[in-house]
């Protein structure tokens, strides 16, 4: 079984270090790949002084075309599970070997970390709140099952999933979109309650004026990611 | 209304001779100019002949010629501008594609790079 950590990272200089760090003593042996969306500061310096392997792209993608360049690296690497990890520092390592355990135990193709399942629901925005009740909403008919934390960036995806998420990956604001793409893979995916934490430096970057354009980019990709159906479920 | 037509002419003559200069001193490429070059055909046509001109509002529903120019000159434009968008949408494609492809093969080339400086 092989397994790599991936941790998308745009000028975390002051939290990648320790976040690497982290997974690294959780998981000894593991690779852990920092996917670097061109930063303007000392992110690739510090995640390779921690360990790291470092994917540099030469150009700012985004963080859904900065999370594709890594799944497409570890597909051809011939990687079993990747597991992503925030570099801010929010999400806690220590729960990586739990998503894992999941991947592997029930077969599923894409395993949530989630802060809303069994109510450990905590560090989060008010805005990104109402985003997550409105996606929540939304996302409950077309997935035919609920979704705690639609924009949880914890996420372990088997083989099957990285094949897909190669070619197919949203661009911006990736999780609620990706969501939709395995359900018309009729792929299953599975929620587990994480921890959350705020995050160690930097800032967010959806900021208060940037969340109406971020609703209604999502929803129009969901949208669009809905007519794409290959299929109706039974 | 001749004097308006008169105009459109000259603007789709004009827009004519800027897309020809700029695909001959190459800013723009051979294969981006064909949208606004049949625009301004279609513009120069529509100037031109005013037969097919006393046709078109009655065809739209319209009640002065005028109107209907303006609307079929919004129509071809905003084809021209669709266009525009499908060929950019593909080169954001393209581009992020490449972009992925150059940082993995960087990646791989300096993994190799350090396989062959440990064997030395």
């Amino acid at each position: 079984m092989k397994l790599l950590v991936l941790i998308p990272a745009y000028n975390e200089e002051g939290a990648i270090g320790s976040v690497v760090q982290e997974v690294r003593s959780v998981m000894p042996g593991t690779p852990v790949l920092v996917v670097d969306d061109c930063s303007g500061d000392a992110t690739i310096r510090r995640a390779r002084e921690a360990g790291a392997e470092v994917l540099a792209l030469p150009y700012h993608l985004g963080l859904g075309g900065c999370v594709q360049a890594g799944y497409r690296l570890a597909y051809e690497q011939g990687y079993d599970y990747v597991i992503r990890v925030d570099g801010d520092g929010q999400h806690d390592p220590r729960d990586i070997p739990r998503i894992l355990a999941a991947l592997e135990k029930e077969g599923c193709e894409m395993v949530i970390g989630s802060r809303y399942v069994n109510g450990s629901g905590s560090h989060t925005s008010l805005v990104r709140g109402i985003a997550i009740l409105f996606f929540r909403a939304v996302l409950r008919p077309i997935l035919d099952k609920p979704v705690h934390d639609p924009t949880s960036g914890f996420v372990g995806v088997n083989r099957t999933a990285l094949e897909v998420f190669g070619r197919t990956f949203p661009l911006e604001y990736p999780e609620i979109e990706a969501l939709v793409v395995l359900q018309r893979k009729r792929f299953r995916f599975l929620e587990i309650p994480c921890r959350m934490r705020p995050r160690q430096a930097g800032r967010s970057t959806i900021t208060a004026m940037k969340s109406i354009y971020y609703m209604v980019h999502v929803l129009l990709g969901v949208f669009v990611n809905v007519l794409k159906y290959e299929g109706r479920r039974k | 209304m001749d004097r308006m037509l008169d105009v459109m002419a000259i603007f789709s003559l004009l827009l004519a001779a800027l897309v020809l200069v700029s695909v001959r001193r190459e800013h723009i490429r051979v294969e981006y100019s064909v949208s606004w070059l049949a625009a301004a055909v279609a513009l120069l046509i529509l100037s031109r002949w005013h037969g097919l001109l006393a046709r078109i509002p009655v065809w739209l529903g319209v009640p002065d010629a005028p109107l209907a120019v303006l609307i079929v000159s919004c129509g071809v434009f905003v084809l021209v501008l669709y266009r525009l968008s499908l060929m950019i949408s593909r080169l954001k494609d393209s581009n992020i594609a490449l972009i992925q492809k150059v940082a993995i093969l960087e990646f791989n080339l300096e993994a190799l790079h350090e396989k062959v400086k440990a064997a030395r």
